[in-house]
């Protein structure tokens, strides 16, 4: 990465990293509106009521516990059973 | 579609492209490839929605279903925004 000059640019370089963590943002906002709607959204109707948008913003909050508790456990088993990496590699 | 690919190399090929046409491009590109996740997300869920039986011909309620199923969708990802945006806040807060 550092050979390229482009890359060496600290105005370029920022506005990367800047630029990365919004598409990040970005790319789980689709993931988990795609995985909310199946969740929450009966038939579409002419208004999102208050139930669907409370339903959202549920799924949004539990969505994110999950991935939060599922990255907590592997850290704790992997460091419990230290051959889970190797599990993992093989 | 084909431009923005072209368009990049050109510039490209041509030596040094100065930082400020590149993050312009960028830019671009990154707003053009949200656009088309969002449309083929939308597209899927709409059809899966409305489309009960494909007829020889999108009738008009299923037209309509579709445009109201639109506007849910995007109000469904901007609800899904603010509430991650202010998820990440909160945490942020924590530390």
């Amino acid at each position: 990465m550092e050979g390229q000059g482009a890359a060496a640019d600290p105005q370029l370089q920022q506005f990367i990293e800047v630029e990365s963590q919004k598409q990040r943002f970005q790319q789980l906002v689709h993931q988990m509106t795609e995985v909310c709607w199946e969740k929450c959204m009966d038939k579409p109707s002419p208004k999102l009521d208050s139930r669907t948008e409370s339903c959202f913003v549920n799924c949004v909050e539990r969505f994110i516990d999950t991935s939060q508790f599922i990255l907590n456990r592997l850290e704790q088993t992997q460091r419990s059973r230290g051959s889970f990496s190797e599990t993992m590699s093989d | 579609m084909d431009g923005f690919g072209s368009d990049f190399s050109k510039g490209g090929a041509g030596g040094k492209m100065d930082t400020g046409t590149i993050m312009e491009q960028v830019k671009v590109q990154i707003a053009v490839a949200n656009a088309q996740e969002l449309l083929q997300r939308m597209t899927d869920k709409c059809f899966k929605k409305c489309i009960g039986k494909p007829g020889s011909c999108l009738d008009n309620s299923e037209q309509k279903c579709i445009a109201m199923c639109m506007d849910r969708y995007m109000d469904a990802w901007n609800t899904v925004s603010r509430a991650y945006n202010s998820r990440l806040q909160r945490e942020r807060s924590r530390i």
